[in-house]
């Protein structure tokens, strides 16, 4: 019988976890840590017009995930108009439309944008089509000049639009800049001057994004394609690269607000910045992202919550492998010590332990006597939930009787494992005596507390509840360990006798 | 290094452990739908008989609760009997009664058990309570072994097997079980009992273990251990390599008990027997069962047994103890 479907299938068992996992770490930026802030910029977009009382229909670009930061969420105010967003050649955006409105009107959206600083630039977008560029004269000229002297000083088309911008410098201007900044708008110009030379440039908008600012408006920037790559230039002072804080509104060479029906429109910003917790940051994504994104991360919180805990029992489970497989503990009921730890994440560990071991051996006494009565084992089982559950009522009214608000969470107990632990505890005593129910029950005991210290670590339960890829991985993990054949740890102590001759 | 040692160590010694147990001999050559024909002490039984083995007399089976109130008929011919669960294991529920006085039921320790006491262990085997899994349960009757009497100044208040473990076929090692007064007249290591590990050539002893611990003489008769031997060996053998066949398990543990008058019997079969037989022998499985694993199948259980004895003799430890 050949093993290697059997490692074949462990790796890609792991390969798919390992890939999962880091898909959701880099694509969708959910970080290693649950510790970890992230900052969420809040920004509202407030468009203002004055209606003409005809039928209105306003278009405002929206922003996108884009290079450094990740779209949350997005919200509108605007009653009374009909609203729908719109995505076309990577630009979306969206249009407020209404049958008959007059006077001020204002329109609201609102954005959460992630301070996300590994999120990949959007896939290359197509550059621009050239435009035939005409000028009249004597701008014709002047244009001409310019393009020549950046030219022939540059080597590519990043080279040539810095030494392009650098003439519009406001200390370096010469005559032909100054010229042409009389007839034409700087950002428009400069990219039209980058056409003409034959480099494909566009002018985009963007927003700095600056803690507690209002009435912001958007600053325009070129952005120019070497035929590989997008750069952005300051066009006020030539310097290229994007500034960490800038948020790109509208990427694409288009209006960012056209209003028809409507005139004095203008939009501003205001945007606030808070910080979040990675966790919470990231159950705020948009769950549309891929496929790969399907997961329960877009049930709702109360399920979600659920599964958070689901997600865990894979990890106890591990422990009582590891402990059963490479150490050789002899537990009580093979799961039963993930089932206790479950119990332990609800009521902490010491109120945990201390109810455990209240509950089972004033279980024990009482089932001694059960077993003079010579019951059926079902009927003696029963009888033994019914007990545990007896003790836990008193030992919880009992509890807050004393104030000890914490005895109360004993009721977490799963009881009819308890009522079986006992049992099983019990006849072990019967059949093996004392010692064997010591050195069982603390195996027990000793496995549900390192399962429950594995569960209840924040940094594991993190990892597993956003990274559905470590379930994977720990399949494969349990499968190879499924797989060892070598000594147990307490077997080197069992063992050793034999060692000496 | 106090008490512990290094895997090193173990596997020159051919230690075999029991994650290698579980996936290289018992997941490899033992069917799990053959199981049921070693879990369930009945089905071995009658298995057994079909093959012409001989196990200890079935007195009778209790498996309806309503059976249990008609156990007093059933024993009441009886002098002494042994009560166990069917599909029990490790000594668990086995109740051994040694001689019936004026209708108290009287147990190898000497301790007494009303007839209702007898009732009630069975109502548990009935429902349970000793079995694999705690699925309901048969009960089974049967006759007491008078063992033979050239051992019963090694053993204490019980009847000593032999545990014989059998690979394809071979016997590979084997070692004889004591009962003390800790196991309680029955013969499980783990309860208590001293193992003693056989040369399988000879059937005689080679040095002694009780709770995984060397041990010269027995705890609680004080005999010294090394001139235990066993008769009518090379039968034995015979018997417990034919069990291959009786049920297909390749790794198997047979239990056998010498009866006064019918010789070696099969007592019980078991498909995941334990380790502790390494140390009752002092080495290790790992060098005899590589032997066996490169033999060819399809060897008569004669030509098996002349083969083990021939590759797994030894000298025993006891005798250069003792002689020292
Ligand atoms: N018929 C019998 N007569 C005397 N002793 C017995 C008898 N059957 C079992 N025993 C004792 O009980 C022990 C365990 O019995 P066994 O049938 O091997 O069950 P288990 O599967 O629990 O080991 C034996 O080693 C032996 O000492
Ligand atoms: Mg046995």
């Amino acid at each position: 019988m050949s093993r290697l479907p059997f490692y074949l299938l462990v790796g890609v068992l792991f390969l798919a976890g390992v890939a999962m996992t880091l898909h959701r770490h880099y694509q969708l930026e959910v970080p290693w840590t649950p510790g970890e802030q992230r900052q969420v910029w809040e920004v509202e977009a407030q468009v203002n017009f004055t209606a003409l009382g005809e039928p209105v229909l306003v278009d405002m670009a929206l922003p996108s995930s884009q290079e450094g930061f990740r779209l949350l969420t997005e919200h509108t105010a605007s009653p009374g108009f009909g609203l729908s967003f719109i995505e076309k050649d990577e630009a979306r955006r969206a249009q407020w439309s209404i049958r008959e409105a007059s006077g001020s009107q204002q329109l609201y959206y609102t954005a959460q944008v992630l301070r996300a600083p590994s999120n990949p630039p959007p896939r290359l977008a197509s550059p621009p089509p050239q435009r035939d560029i005409v000028w009249e004269r004597p701008y014709d000229t002047a244009a001409a000049q310019l393009i020549e002297r950046a030219w022939s000083r540059s080597a590519d088309p990043f080279t040539f639009a810095r030494e392009l911008l650098h003439d519009f410098d406001e200390e370096r201007q010469g005559e032909n800049a100054r010229l042409l900044l009389t007839q034409f708008e700087r950002t428009p110009l400069l990219v039209r001057l980058l056409n003409q030379a034959d480099v494909r440039a566009r002018e985009v908008s963007g927003l700095r994004l600056e803690d507690g600012r209002r009435r912001q408006s958007l600053s325009s920037w070129v952005q120019v394609f070497d035929g590989e790559q997008w750069a952005l230039f300051d066009p006020a002072t030539g310097a290229q690269g994007r500034p960490d804080n800038l948020l790109i509104w509208e990427g694409n060479g288009q209006a960012v607000l056209e209003v028809e029906g409507g005139t004095n429109s203008r939009v501003n910003f205001s945007m606030i910045a808070r910080n979040q917790p990675a966790a919470a940051a990231v159950r705020n994504q948009l769950a549309d992202d891929t496929l790969l994104n399907f997961s329960i991360h877009s049930l709702p919180l109360e399920e979600q919550a659920l599964f958070q805990t689901i997600l865990l029992i894979p990890i106890g489970a591990l422990v009582v492998v590891l402990l059963r497989i490479l150490v050789g503990i002899k537990t009580s009921g093979t799961f039963m010590p993930v089932l206790i730890a479950l119990a332990f994440i609800q009521t902490s560990l010491a109120t945990g332990l201390i109810g455990f071991l209240l509950v089972v051996s004033v279980g024990l006494v009482i089932r001694s006597y059960l077993s003079y009565l010579n019951l059926l084992l079902v009927a003696r089982v029963t009888a033994v939930i019914i007990t545990v559950i007896g003790i836990i009522s008193v030992f919880s009214v009992l509890a807050y009787r004393f104030g000890l608000n914490a005895g109360l969470t004993i009721t977490f107990f799963p009881m009819i494992i308890l009522a079986w632990t006992i049992e099983r505890m019990s006849i072990l005593w019967e059949e093996e005596g004392p010692k064997e129910v010591l050195i069982q029950g603390g195996g027990s005991l000793f496995t549900a507390v390192l399962a429950f210290l594995a569960m209840n670590n924040p940094w594991v339960r993190h990892i597993t509840f956003n990274f559905l890829g470590v379930q994977l991985i720990l399949m494969a993990l349990i499968l190879m360990i499924g797989n060892y054949t070598g000594y147990r740890l307490l077997e080197l102590r069992r063992f050793k006798p034999v060692t000496e001759e | 290094m106090g008490e512990w040692t290094t895997p090193g160590k173990l596997s020159a010694k051919g230690i075999i452990g029991m994650n290698r147990r579980n996936i290289r001999y018992i997941g490899r050559y033992n069917n799990r739908r053959l199981y049921p024909l070693v879990d369930d002490k009945l089905q071995t039984k009658l298995l057994a008989e079909r093959y012409e083995i001989t196990t200890p007399a079935l007195i009778g089976t209790v498996s309806t609760q309503f059976g249990v109130k008609r156990l007093g008929e059933l024993l009441a011919p009886q002098s002494g009997f042994v009560i166990k669960p069917a599909k029990g294991s490790g000594g668990k529920g086995i109740l051994v009664v040694d001689r019936v006085e004026g209708g108290d039921y009287i147990k190898p320790s000497g301790a007494r058990m009303s007839l209702s006491d007898v009732e009630r262990h069975v109502s548990n085997i009935l429902s349970g309570l000793y079995s694999l899994g705690g699925a309901p349960d048969v009960a089974l009757v049967e006759a007491l072994i008078n063992f033979d009497e050239s051992l019963s100044a090694y053993t204490y208040e019980g009847v000593p097997d032999i545990r014989v473990i059998v690979f394809k076929g071979y016997p590979v090692m084997a070692m004889m079980r004591l009962s003390t007064a800790a196991s309680d007249g029955k013969a499980n290591l783990h309860q208590g009992a001293v193992g003693v590990g056989l040369d399988i050539a000879t059937g005689t002893a080679i040095r002694g273990v009780q709770f995984d611990r060397t041990r010269h003489d027995h705890p609680d008769t004080g005999h010294e251990l090394i001139s235990l031997a066993i008769p009518d060996w090379p039968t034995l053998l015979l018997l417990a390599a034919g069990c291959y066949e009786m049920t297909g398990l390749g790794y198997l543990g047979t239990d056998m008990v010498l009866d006064r008058d019918q010789g070696p019997m099969l007592l019980e079969l078991n498909a995941r027997p334990g380790l502790a037989i390494q140390m009752a022998n002092g080495e290790g499985l790992r060098r005899r069962l590589d032997l066996v694993e490169a033999q060819p199948e399809g060897v008569s259980p004669e030509e098996r047994v002349a083969f083990s004895r021939r590759h797994f003799a030894r000298r025993s430890e006891l005798a250069t103890a003792a002689g020292a």
